[in-house]
């Protein structure tokens, strides 16, 4: 199987961007909260999504549509016209992670490709394998919680295809069950499709430092070299017990180019790259540096090394001090 | 393009920061008024309507200060905190404006300092990124052709 490269797009330069370096697949969202990068200003309407879908198709590519939040009892509508919406543009799946969108739009559209979105939480083949059952699903995102040697036991047991990220912004990684922004603003992914809305975020350089606040709670006071990362409880840094430190987790980001042939080797049928709320220009760099090192895996596995320039590129990137392999790479069981 | 790294002179800088804020603001909410309308759709910056921006050019020692009126961008005298600020280097900003760099990153490492209400921040970032560019184009930032433009 041919190893396809998911890039992420916000908009439709990002979107052009993307396919003009070597994506084999975009995914992007509407201009509301079906799907989880619900920002202002950020994301596709009606006109911005059919020029991305025409572009993208014309070099070949596909695009993929996320609508990977769980609709409200009273707003529905919302999204099961965003299912239709998706149909009639074409896209070529959407990313789906709530059943009971997912019966709507297997049931309303047999013919369009349901993929389970990484807020599914799907993390063992039995779950993945009641979603393919039931609703036809033909590719799952596995949450960045699984081992590789587990993320294998997956492929082996499951006719669906499986999909991991690659690179980009970690959390904590409870994909699909955190709800850590709404214990401090009232809002999170699943419900609202965002983290950390920035309407409740504020930046303020101070004498002791840059402080970040969500909705008044400090979460972190930067010294003057430190790098930042992104305003979120989980990446917060607290008192505990009169020493302050990273209590949840340290803002890192998860770059997974050195098991590159392992996944291929193993039959994962896609590479995920997070970040469609990033800039055109993370875009253009994220995608030039994952297709040369595909390619570069494709043509000769054994000879496959990671290319300094390429980790120097995505580490200047990332968010936070360091990267990571995540939970990939652990050698416990 | 590859822009080789720079810093504006420190006597320099210290001579522009001497001058006067309000004509610079002028010259750029023009500019930016080129954009409007043809590139940018103005319901996109409703929210920013009535805010006071700035911009503050750290190793030139600029600011700027403007906000979103009725018939677009109009320069502002400083006065009062901005309700949005952005702050960076020339060559920073440089890179921004042309997409080579991504705000994210240079916010990450410090490159680049936002402040006041994130959710405009977001709102500009957001509606500048999804501009398509037009094919960058010598001929129309001739003076004679932009000073044309700015008294129409």
């Amino acid at each position: 199987m041919s190893l396809e490269l998911v890039c992420p797009a916000g908009n439709l330069p990002a979107l052009k961007i993307a396919v003009d370096n070597g994506a084999d697949c975009v995914y992007m969202g509407f201009k509301d909260n079906t799907n989880a990068r619900a920002f202002p200003g950020l994301n596709f309407d009606q006109a911005s999504a059919r020029e991305g879908i025409r572009y993208a198709h014309a070099k070949g590519k596909k695009v993929l549509l996320a609508l990977n939040t769980f609709p409200q009892a009273d707003k529905w509508q919302r999204w099961q016209a965003a299912v239709d919406n998706a149909a009639e543009l074409g896209v070529d799946a959407v990313i789906l992670a709530d059943p009971g969108l997912m019966q709507y739009a297997s049931r309303t559209y047999p013919k369009l490709r349901l993929h389970l979105s990484v807020q599914g939480s799907a993390t063992n083949y039995e779950a993945i394998n009641f979603y393919h059952e039931h609703f036809g699903i033909q590719r799952a995102v596995i949450p960045r919680v699984l081992s590789l040697a587990q993320v294998e036991q997956v492929v082996k047991n499951t006719p669906v295809e499986i999909e991991l990220f690659g690179f980009g912004g970690l959390c904590v990684m409870v994909e699909g069950r955190c709800s850590l922004s709404s214990y401090a603003t009232g809002e999170s992914p699943n419900t609202c499709g965002v983290c950390s809305p920035a309407k409740a975020v504020r930046w303020e350089q101070t004498a002791q430092g840059l402080e970040s606040r969500l909705n008044g709670v400090l979460l972190d006071r930067y010294g003057a070299n430190e790098k930042t990362g992104y305003p979120t409880l989980c990446k917060g840094r607290f008192e505990v017990n009169d020493e302050t430190y990273y209590a949840i987790e340290e803002p890192t980001s998860l770059n997974t180019l050195e098991m590159l042939p392992q996944m291929m080797e193993m039959g994962i049928a896609a590479i995920k790259i997070e970040g469609r709320q990033r800039s055109p220009a993370y875009v253009e760099q994220v995608t030039k540096v994952w297709r040369a090192a595909i390619d570069a895996a494709k043509r000769a596995p054994q000879a496959y090394n990671v290319n300094p320039a390429w980790m120097a590129q995505l580490g200047k990137l990332s968010e936070g001090q360091q990267q990571t392999l995540g939970a990939y790479h652990r050698p416990w069981k | 393009m590859n822009l080789p790294a720079f810093n504006i002179p420190s006597p320099i800088a210290k001579a522009i920061s001497m001058l006067p804020t309000y004509p610079p603001s002028f010259v750029l909410s023009h500019v930016l008024n080129l954009a409007l309308g043809r590139l940018i759709d103005p319901a996109a910056l409703e929210p920013l309507r009535g805010k006071l921006i700035g911009i503050h050019v750290t190793d030139a020692g600029l600011k700027f200060f403007f906000s979103i009126g009725n018939k677009g961008f109009v320069a502002r005298k400083s006065g009062g905190t901005p309700d949005l600020a952005f702050s960076a280097t020339a060559h920073d900003f440089l890179l921004l404006a042309t997409r080579k760099e991504d705000p994210d990153t240079l916010f990450f490492s410090r490159r680049l300092l936002v402040e006041g209400d994130t959710e405009l921040g977001l709102i500009a970032k957001n509606t500048l990124d999804a501009v398509e560019m037009p094919r960058f184009d010598v001929a129309e930032l001739m003076p004679r052709k932009v000073l044309g433009r700015l008294f129409a």
